[in-house]
């Protein structure tokens, strides 16, 4: 407990800007969502609830607003005056988006939110007070707080149920905020052996719980400099760069059709998820 | 309408004064009893809310804060009204201040260490709330320097511990008359220690005087600065309704106004409950609420500040965070808010009201529902219509336990403020002399005149 060493874990956390910031070498995570190819089944939410022992909160709770999906799939109406069967909609997959400059880390009283070298928004449970400034600072709500002590609630996990915990993954306490990983079990349990083996993790080595569940693929996830990568292919091939706020499309080439975008680029978060917008040519 | 007598005698000041440790009317115990038991609901409440989880406070996942939040910025803002009477006018000589000072700098203290409650009862894991405070420890970890709810912690904690260093200070040539009064028992030990061993000789004085005026010096700038990292809570946020540069002059002007209005509560039910008719007087308290008329006149007028710049912004999401707070689900607390804190001090405005009694308590009542509500209407519709589509229309009433922690908190303060009334001199002696000395001086300085006229 030093000034020094205070200076010297300071520049070690925190980033000034995605620019600035040392290069993610060799890994910087980062997810493409196809919304054309997406069906809203859901299935990546079930899969991520069973990935990532996420409590199942019952009907009371889920209406007090109390749920703890971390992956969310949003359903939003169209707005052009037609009536159920004929009204279209889209859904849109919502999960933390892993800003590089994320607006819940810079808030956190006692930084229990920060950013790893490889580009995720890591969450530490044990250091977290719960203060809840992170959720409230953060522009796309996807941060979940424990509201009750869920583990130990005989409705949430009753005790057969336990046997089918993901063992990799820490159960988390009342009084404690959390959110998505990007599954980094998995990331890590990838990095072990691809260093054991003297090589950085390779594309499709890993996936995370929702893009594996996926049935339409609409979900890809890797290492975004890996030249290799899908996601980078998609990065690119949509124009998306994941240090502007604001992206500069050429588009001049009329075939190319540029759909990505990311959420609510203009406060410059920075997140390190692309959605593809959704082509449509009918109603529904 | 009689002020403090210029000819009242010294002995009869402290005669007076010590009367109120002793025998205050019945209604002190009344107000102690209902004090205590809505404490004990609170206390029950938290620890039903300990044992639960955050969960019964009725909020929910896109809407973290509720309640105990907006209580916080109230009971944080009530604290600056004291310091206002007992630090700047102390340096702009106002005398008036003299006899009602002492519980108004009593006030800001028991405020103060009410908001740090609400900060406990708020967080989730109130058994590590020490985890924010860089405390040395083995991992060598530090908290988050950068956070606004840190400096938060460091601007209350140093404004608490000074103001009441300037409480105890204020307050040590009074305990040494009460000492020196007192009939042996633990009154007197209490204070013998407290005072010091003060004497009343001339250095003493001087040394006093020195002292007094140097930490009335640095609390004033810890005061402007505790409310303006209070409105950095949000203001440093990105949410659309909270991230405006007014906020921190906005935060100042509410809690000086809240706490003004919180002192005439106080001074009408002080003046009655210990009889200080005599000190507390009409003249003193139509001061007080010409200075709350004109606090909230700044406060309206920096809320209108606020509305403009939103308004012509063109920053599209907080315009509809504002067209929501007046049009939405809590518009019948946004316009209570802003009758109670701009329509109604207009009633100070009229002279004959100004020392009305009946009429100034109900209306410094109301003041400060205003400004509850108005803490309230920050925190709440924000969440109700951020950035996020996902969080519209999402509405998020408190629930029983929570609204029993905000009734406990006032009577957790007054419980406070009643024992302290009852132990402590409430009417500074020292100074009343001081005021009635330099009265009488001046009023013998006309005569003087007027006899050489003639």
């Amino acid at each position: 407990m030093s000034v020094s060493n205070l200076l010297e874990n300071w520049s070690q956390v925190r980033h000034a800007h995605p620019v600035d910031d040392k290069p993610h070498d060799p890994y910087k995570w980062a997810m493409a969502i196809d919304l054309d190819a997406c069906t809203g089944c859901n299935a990546c939410s079930v899969a991520c609830f069973a990935e990532n022992n996420i409590p199942v909160v019952g009907k009371e709770r889920f209406q007090h607003g109390q749920q703890m999906h971390w992956m969310r799939v949003e359903r939003y109406w169209d707005e052009d005056g037609r009536e159920f069967p004929d009204q279209g909609f889209q859904f849109l997959p919502m999960m933390c988006q892993h800003c590089e400059a994320a607006p819940c880390e810079t808030v956190c009283p006692v930084a229990a939110t920060n950013h790893t070298a490889d580009g995720l928004n890591s969450q530490i449970y044990n250091r977290c007070i719960g203060s809840r400034y992170c959720s409230a600072n953060c522009p796309f709500k996807v941060r979940y707080f424990n509201w009750y002590d869920y583990p130990t609630d005989e409705m949430v996990w009753p005790a057969e149920m336990t046997q089918q915990m993901n063992p990799d993954v820490s159960v988390r306490s009342k009084g404690v905020m959390e959110k998505c990983t990007f599954c980094v079990q998995r990331l890590s349990a990838a990095k072990v052996t691809a260093k054991g083996e003297g090589r950085i993790v390779r594309e499709g080595e890993v996936q995370t719980a929702c893009q594996q569940a996926c049935p339409t693929g609409a979900i890809s996830f890797g290492n975004l400099v890996n030249p290799e990568s899908r996601v980078h292919k998609q990065w690119e091939a949509q124009q998306v760069d994941l240090v502007k706020d604001k992206q500069e499309k050429d588009e001049s080439d009329e075939k190319a059709v540029l759909r990505g975008y990311r959420i609510l680029e203009e406060l410059r978060a920075y997140p390190s998820v692309m959605y593809l917008e959704r082509v449509r040519e009918s109603a529904v | 309408m009689k002020d403090i007598r210029e000819d009242i005698a010294w002995a009869k000041i402290n005669q007076d004064v010590m009367k109120s440790l002793e025998n205050p009317r019945k209604l002190y115990w009344v107000i102690l009893f209902f004090a205590l038991m809505a404490f004990g609901f609170g206390v029950g409440c938290e620890i039903y809310q300990y044992q639960t989880g955050m969960g019964v406070e009725n909020v929910n996942n896109p809407q973290v804060w509720g309640l105990y939040i907006a209580t916080f910025i109230f009971w944080i803002g009530m604290s600056h009204s004291g310091t206002l009477l007992s630090a700047i006018l102390h340096l702009m000589h106002a005398d008036w201040r003299k006899p009602i000072y002492r519980f108004a700098e009593a006030m800001t203290t028991f405020s103060l260490m009410t908001a740090g409650l609400f900060v406990m009862v708020h967080i989730g894991r109130l058994w590590q709330f020490y985890y924010s405070l860089p405390y040395p420890n083995e991992r060598g970890i530090w908290p988050n320097f950068q956070s606004p709810l840190l400096w938060d912690a460091m601007a209350i904690f140093t404004y608490l511990s000074s103001s009441v260093l300037f409480l105890f200070v204020g307050m040590i040539p009074d305990l040494a008359i009460v000492r020196d009064t007192m009939h042996p028992g633990w009154r007197k030990k209490l204070y013998t220690l407290l005072a010091l061993g003060w004497e009343g000789t001339d250095r003493q004085w001087r040394n006093f005087r020195v002292t007094y005026l140097t930490i009335a010096c640095f609390l004033i700038p810890l005061a402007v600065s505790v409310h303006s990292i209070v409105a950095s809570d949000f203001g440093m946020s990105q949410q659309p309704g909270w991230h405006v540069t007014s906020f921190p002059p906005y935060f100042v002007a509410g809690a000086l106004y809240s706490g003004c209005a919180a002192i005439i509560t106080l001074f009408i039910i002080l003046r009655y409950v210990f009889k200080f008719e005599e000190y507390m007087t009409k003249p003193i308290l139509k001061k007080i609420v010409r200075l709350t008329f004109a606090i909230a006149m700044v406060w309206t007028y920096l809320n209108a500040v606020e509305f403009a710049s939103v308004w012509y912004s063109h920053d599209q999401v907080s315009k509809d965070v504002l067209i929501q707070k007046a049009t939405g689900t809590y518009a019948p607390f946004w316009w209570g808010m802003i009758f109670c804190g701009s329509v109604v001090p207009l009633v100070f405005a009229f002279k004959r009201f100004q020392t009305n009694i009946p009429v100034l308590f109900a209306v410094s009542l109301l003041l400060n529902l205003g400004m509850w509500l108005e803490r309230w209407m920050i925190v709440a519709p924000t969440f109700a219509h951020g950035y996020y589509p996902w969080t519209w229309d999402n509405d998020q009433w408190p629930s029983m336990v929570a609204w029993g922690l905000v009734f406990a908190s006032f009577g957790w303060f007054t419980l406070l403020f009643m024992i302290f009334c009852k132990v402590f001199p409430s009417v500074s002696m020292y100074e009343v002399k001081e005021m009635v000395y330099h009265r009488s001086l001046h009023l013998k300085k006309n005569e003087t005149a007027e006899q050489g006229a003639h």
